[in-house]
């Protein structure tokens, strides 16, 4: 009771005017989870407005052939930090910011289970993303070589080593990479305790909301495949400071260990976070389609099987190498077999909306986008995993514009669609209509003009990461077509920036349930008390909201 | 009437206790995957060493080093035991016992790699079982180390009469770890001692 009444008085407490700084003061201070997954997600859209101004200079310099508007060697860092940035900085902290704020709502706890732990992991990760952003002021070390690391995000040796990158900016990359590892390995080892120990009453793993389920995956999936990642950045570090031989082949070591190591964390990864993607997704389609999701069991038991399989995919990013026939032959086919449990998910979204009463707000919209992106970025991955088709067009556009329908056109597709759905529950007020819509359709479009158009490139033979090119390779166009669709997609950005400004002082009052929704965290106040529930509500089927609302009809007997 | 009543509910309430546990279960499968990499790149670079000094020539095992790290296991437990029954000095006892016997081994460990510098000129750049040693072995050295740092501290607390009964939850997940860095410890000896020489 004494925690309870003490958070009462602080941020809750109206009548006191509170200066800014002690505002601060209590954000600095917090342990409670809603506010740090605010931080989370905040910190992940502020280094996401970074890396997209990373992304739009590259595709500015790559407008046209012949172009000088960023130096060689700059375009190497920009493509460097945009990917690290993106992963590490801004995919991770906004799955596992929703991660932090969703769960103990959704299961009925009032707190995650170790809250200082939570509190930790943050700052540590948010110190990982300023110490890779401070290489570009100290990067040059001792040597006055390099700025911001320029190795690309997967970092391949020999290129990492001393010989190849002197100065301190690969040191920066490492370091910042592996600071920010221990920070997510901290909010993993929370989201499974939670999980498994503070479900509220009633809350059994056949009841809980999908979203859970994926976090409870991706979190157990984090501790066995970000370890490794720490692991070969200290073999790094030993390396390049203690003239240790891991990845130096003149000594006998092997450059090829650490594209295994670093794609043993690099593939899950993806899968880390693509499946909190596809947790909002079943979250917001039922409810905009007003029907129960089709196929709890089989989207959690996909959901379980992705996370399995994959980590037996990873080979599948070094098909050039030349690994032999056996590995190339086993990555082909356990790629192939990760779309089995993916393509039932679409299949359970589909048949969710079948015959539901489909309700086109904002949050839906970017489902809808997703389900068709999402089936592109699956189909070229399919066949980016035939092994022959692979030695064409690896490390080409089009494997760029894969991964991009992935963690654009899928991830952040859905991403936009979580912040739309929960952004009330949040800050008590709605997001605007009307901005949500320009901000659709101008990403929408945009997004399809860059990417779709992107796999031409690819097909054409444009490799990536290269700075310029010459006029006569027919890539022109193509080019200038994809750099058209980065302002259109700016511009929607600028639509949402704005929306959650406007919406933030101005929008309408939320209510404790604007959707009309099923899960419990619509069951208390928005935003939640500190304390989350007041009186955590008993779950008697998947659907604990419905039954508090239809007593006379509730879920649990068809189940 | 209200139909939801007519829904069973079972008790989902886990016991507190669940939670510390979970969190070091956690983190020890985080650890085995540190350690996992570690193995496998020893494992792969058997052998692979273009000059001396090689395993079989450098490498003594060590046996009571082991025996006092693997009893320990024992001692810890003995002692979280007795905090669960409440006996607080002989738990602190039992815990000193652990402190020595993980130290012992930390020494041994010590004098290995003291001898294995100065003696026989081995250092991480020398060679690839060098670099896959030292980091192997001193990786679990400095878990050892962590799990000293809490288990003195759990004797300091007994002996000052800090630690009572309600904390033996506490002390048997610090058990837990110190079980684990053990556990570990049989994986890198049978990869280093038995397999690599």
């Amino acid at each position: 009771m004494s925690v309870l009444s003490r958070e009462m008085t602080g941020p809750e407490a109206s009548t006191v005017p509170r200066t800014v700084l002690d505002q601060l003061h209590d954000w600095v201070v917090t342990v409670d989870h809603k506010r740090l997954g605010i931080m989370y997600v905040t910190a992940g859209l502020l280094f996401f407005v970074i890396a997209g101004i990373e992304a739009s200079m590259m595709r500015l310099q790559l407008a046209w052939p012949g172009l000088h508007i960023v130096p060689p060697e700059t375009f190497n860092r920009l493509f460097t930090m945009h990917g690290t940035t993106m992963v590490f900085l801004v995919g991770i902290p906004i799955v596992f910011g929703f991660g932090n704020y969703l769960v103990p709502l959704m299961i009925g706890a009032r707190d995650l289970a170790f809250p200082r732990l939570n509190a930790f992991g943050f700052w540590i990760l948010l110190f990982g993303g300023l110490l890779l952003h401070f290489s570009v002021i100290g990067g040059d070390g001792l040597y006055g070589a390099g700025t911001a690391p320029a190795v690309g995000w997967f970092a391949y040796a020999p290129l990492n080593g001393r010989a190849f990158t002197r100065g301190n900016a690969t040191d920066y990359w490492n370091l910042a990479i592996f600071v920010t590892g221990i920070g997510t390995i901290a909010t993993a080892i929370n989201l499974v305790t939670t999980t498994l120990t503070m479900r509220g009453r009633g809350m059994t793993f056949g009841r809980l909301p999908i979203f859970v389920w994926v976090m409870l995956t991706v979190s157990a999936m984090t501790l066995l495949i970000l370890p490794p990642l720490s692991a070969a950045q200290i073999m790094l570090l030993l390396d390049r400071y203690l003239g240790a031989h891991f990845f130096d082949t003149q000594a006998g070591g092997s450059a090829i260990m650490w594209q295994h190591f670093f794609w043993f964390f690099g593939h899950p990864e993806v899968y880390v976070l693509m499946l909190p993607g596809f947790g909002f997704v079943s979250e917001i389609i039922p409810v905009f389609s007003r029907k129960v999701i089709f196929g709890y069991m089989t989207i959690v038991l996909a959901t379980v099987g992705i996370g399995a399989v994959s980590l037996s995919v990873w080979a599948h990013h070094m098909f050039v190498v030349g690994m032999g026939a056996p590995l190339n032959s086993f990555f082909a086919l356990s790629t192939m077999l990760i779309a089995v449990p993916t393509g039932i998910k679409i299949f359970n979204w589909l048949g969710t909306m079948y015959g539901g009463k489909l309700l086109f707000r904002t949050p839906m919209l970017f489902c809808c986008a997703f389900l068709f992106q999402f089936l592109c970025a699956g189909l070229t991955g399919v066949m980016l995993s035939v092994a022959p088709f692979n030695w064409q067009l690896s490390d080409s556009y089009f494997v760029v514009a894969h991964f991009h329908f992935v963690l654009v056109g899928s991830l952040l597709f859905t991403i936009f669609g979580a912040i739309y759905y929960w952004f009330p529950k949040v800050t008590g007020r709605m997001l605007s209509e009307r901005l949500g819509r320009w901000h659709f359709w101008l990403f929408v479009v945009g997004f399809n003009i860059t990417f779709v158009t992107m796999h031409v490139q690819g097909l054409l033979g444009m490799p990536r990461r290269i700075y310029t090119y010459q006029a006569t390779r027919g890539w022109e166009i193509w080019n200038l077509i994809t750099t058209l669709g980065v302002p259109i997609q700016a511009l929607g950005v600028l639509f949402f920036v704005v929306n959650v400004i406007v919406s933030l002082r101005k929008g309408e009052p939320a209510g404790a349930d604007p959707w009309d929704a099923w899960t419990l965290e619509w069951a208390t106040t928005s935003p939640p008390p500190p304390y989350n529930f007041e009186v955590v509500p008993v779950t008697t089927s998947r659907r604990p909201l419905w039954d508090l609302k239809h007593p006379n009809d509730p879920d649990g007997p068809h189940e | 009437m209200n139909a939801a009543s007519m829904v069973t509910v079972p008790a989902t309430a886990v016991p507190r206790a669940w939670r510390g546990r979970i969190g070091i279960l956690s983190l020890i499968l985080a650890e085995i995957s540190l350690f996992g990499v570690f193995v496998v790149a020893y494992l792969f670079y058997i052998g692979k060493s273009l000059n001396g000094p090689y395993p079989k020539d450098v490498l003594d095992v060590p046996v009571l080093a082991t025996i006092c790290l693997l009893s320990s296991s024992i001692s810890v437990a003995l002692g979280a035991k007795a905090l669960h029954r409440g006996e607080v000095q002989r738990a602190g006892l039992w815990l000193l016992v652990t402190v020595l016997l993980g130290g012992f081994f930390l020494a041994a460990t010590a004098r290995e790699w003291h001898r294995l510098i100065y003696r026989e000129g081995l250092t991480i750049g020398t060679n690839l079982f060098g670099t896959t040693y030292y980091p192997l072995v001193g990786l679990h050295a400095s878990h050892v180390i962590i799990g000293l740092v809490m288990l003195s501290l759990c004797c300091v607390l007994a002996w000052t009469g800090s630690l009572r009964q309600t904390h033996a939850e506490r002390v048997e997940i610090v058990s837990w770890y110190w079980h684990f860095v053990d556990a570990i410890w049989v994986v890198v000896f049978t990869v280093v001692y038995v397999i690599g020489r």
